[in-house]
């Protein structure tokens, strides 16, 4: 028997090609650029934040004057307009501009404050503080791997963040709830069937299977979506897929 | 936005490749182990009320080479009804695109975790079990290419079942159209020059990659690998002379087991070290012949690949013959007892 629904691209599959926000922000129009922007800053302000806290050990203050000048330079400078896809991964050139925009900046003498007139970036710093303070303490020698675990964990902050306000606006509050209870909140050793589960939430067993499913689905597609959009090509894309989700082939 | 814990992280990694059943009638379970093609995991096929295991390949973001292949292992071990080899259920495609196959769910342990548990002579009677089943796998025209501990498991009530079939190989001989993709006819899951497999356990010819890589005397190289963990409890190389093995030193025979323990019977030695012959034309000719081998070792009787001496050749009959040749014995000193006393 064969179970071909031919669903298409409802969970699993890649997503069909999207307006990639690599690409906006090397865009030479300022509307596209501040689009694409945005995108990107959401994705990587935290780990390029935390980067700066560890990797270049600086103050509070200073990283995030760092993690400001360098997302606003982005936007006036173009920053991101050399990035070769062909060269490597959007996050790597990323970190590398990271470094090269701290060495920068430390060449000069004194380093000169932001103008008043350059935008600033909503960025909630604390967060990311307390975000550090309760992490697990990052190795120095192992920075690179530490940059790509942070931007993994903002990658799927957003997108059970996302997966929370499309679930509300479609009514689906309950399967938010179990995939938050099942697959977020649940310590790792403490055992929790889909039977504990259906007697906490009041539902029949089948009901926790779909719903979790849904939620699982759905967290997939938004990932998938949100790595679409801030990878520059199709083969970037594949490759932090599958480094993203441990895929082999 | 909410943060997520190293361990949330790591488990949303999982769950994200985690199937979706939902418009199936399996109900995802657990996982059960994950593999260079494909996850697979415990799921209760709600229809008949039993527990399955599913293997699903990795995620659509596989190449579609890899559906392909999935499917074409599905298509191998579904023509291969034999008690020794785990049956395959039920194969497709998933509501999320990816090819799964569910197939009897084996409730065991895997041979090179029991292994060092177990005495010899049940260790080669499991073995005389793997090779049946690898007989038969040959007799309808396929080679698994895969042979190793770690993919024979065990059963409860002491089944021997070879799992893993996806580098498997249809000989041309045997593939017969079948509907579906093209995968769906047997398509050699391996073009010459490229080496899929394991390479402690891998004939030299398929470590090369030459095109004899797929004939079943690299079914038989590997069984003499099995052998020989089986009676030294070691593989048959190191990680070091493994990894030259795919450095062009394939053809650098394993140590003499009798160099590692030289309690191991010499017969025994000579079985493994013909099967693992590098010139496959050495080798037993097929499966069935080296599990008629290690029987005839198991009978006490003399095994083909070993010329015995004279004085070994004594000490198998004895050994064979023990009670017989006691009873004998016992009587003869009783006459000779009786005759004595007799006199007086």
């Amino acid at each position: 028997m064969m179970h071909d629904t031919g669903a298409g691209d409802r969970s699993g599959r890649f997503p069909a090609t999207r307006h990639s926000a690599v690409l906006a922000a090397q865009s030479a129009d300022l509307l596209e650029r501040e689009r694409g922007l945005a995108i990107l800053v959401e994705a990587y302000w935290k780990p390029a934040y935390k980067y700066l806290r560890l990797r270049h050990r600086e103050s509070r203050e200073d990283a995030q004057d760092l993690a400001q000048s360098f997302f606003t330079r982005a936007l006036e400078k173009e920053l991101f307009a050399g990035y070769d896809p062909a060269k490597g991964s959007f996050r790597t050139y990323l970190r590398v501009c990271l470094d090269r925009h701290v060495a920068n900046e430390k060449k000069a003498a004194s380093r000169q404050k932001r103008s008043p007139g350059s935008p600033v970036l909503s960025l909630d710093f604390e967060d990311a503080e307390g975000e550090l303070a309760r992490g697990e303490p990052a190795d120095p020698r192992t920075m690179d791997r530490y940059f790509h675990d942070e931007f993994v964990r903002s990658l799927f902050g957003l997108a059970v963040e996302k997966l929370r306000e499309e679930c509300a606006l479609r009514g689906k509050d309950l399967p938010f709830r179990l995939f938050e209870r099942y697959e977020l909140d649940r310590d790792p050793d403490e055992r929790m069937t889909y039977d504990t589960l259906a007697e906490e939430f009041h539902i029949p067993v089948t009901q926790v299977t779909n719903f979790l499913a849904f939620g699982r689905r759905e967290f997939r597609r938004i990932v998938l979506e949100k790595l679409r959009e801030i990878t520059a090509s199709d083969h970037e894309f594949r490759e932090e897929a599958k480094s993203l989700l441990g895929v082999s082939e | 936005m909410r943060w997520l814990s190293d361990s949330t992280v790591r488990h949303l990694k999982r769950v994200a490749e985690w199937p979706d059943l939902n418009e199936t009638k399996y109900r995802l379970l657990d996982e059960l182990g994950r593999g260079g093609m494909g996850t697979v995991y415990l799921a209760e096929d709600t229809v008949l009320g039993r527990k399955v295991a599913l293997k699903v390949v990795a995620t659509a973001a596989a190449r579609p080479e890899a559906a392909e292949r999935m499917l074409a292992e599905a298509r191998i071990v579904a023509r291969l009804e034999h008690p020794g080899i785990v049956p395959v259920h039920d194969a497709g495609a998933l509501p999320d695109g990816r090819v799964f196959y569910a197939m009897k769910r084996v409730d065991g342990r895997r041979l090179d975790e029991l292994a060092a548990e177990r005495p010899l002579p049940e260790r080669l009677r499991i073995f005389e079990r793997i090779c049946e089943a690898v007989a038969f796998a040959h007799a309808a025209g396929v080679v698994h290419r895969d042979l190793k501990p770690e993919n024979v498991m065990v059963g409860a009530f002491g089944e021997v079942l070879v799992m893993d079939w996806g580098v498997a190989k249809l000989l041309a001989a045997a593939e017969a159209p079948a509907q579906g993709s093209a995968g769906a006819r047997g398509r050699p899951a391996t073009e010459a020059g490229t080496v899929l497999g394991t390479l402690t356990y891998m004939a030299p010819e398929q470590a090369e990659g030459s095109a004899a890589g797929s004939a079943p005397a690299v079914d038989v190289y590997a069984l003499g690998a099995v052998l020989y963990f089986l009676v030294t409890l070691r593989a048959p190389f190191d990680a070091d002379a493994a990894s030259g093995r795919a450095r062009g030193q394939a053809r650098i025979p394993p140590p003499a087991p009798r160099k590692l323990d030289p309690s191991i019977p010499a017969p025994l030695e000579a079985i493994a070290l013909q099967a693992m012959a590098t010139d496959s034309a050495a080798r037993y000719v097929s499966a069935a012949d080296l599990a008629a081998d290690v029987a005839r070792f198991l009978e006490g009787q003399p095994v083909g690949a070993y010329r015995e001496s004279l004085f070994e050749k004594a000490g198998r009959f004895i050994g064979r013959y023990r009670a017989p040749i006691l009873l004998v014995g016992a009587y003869l000193v009783m006459r000779a007892l009786l005759l004595l006393y007799g006199r007086r």
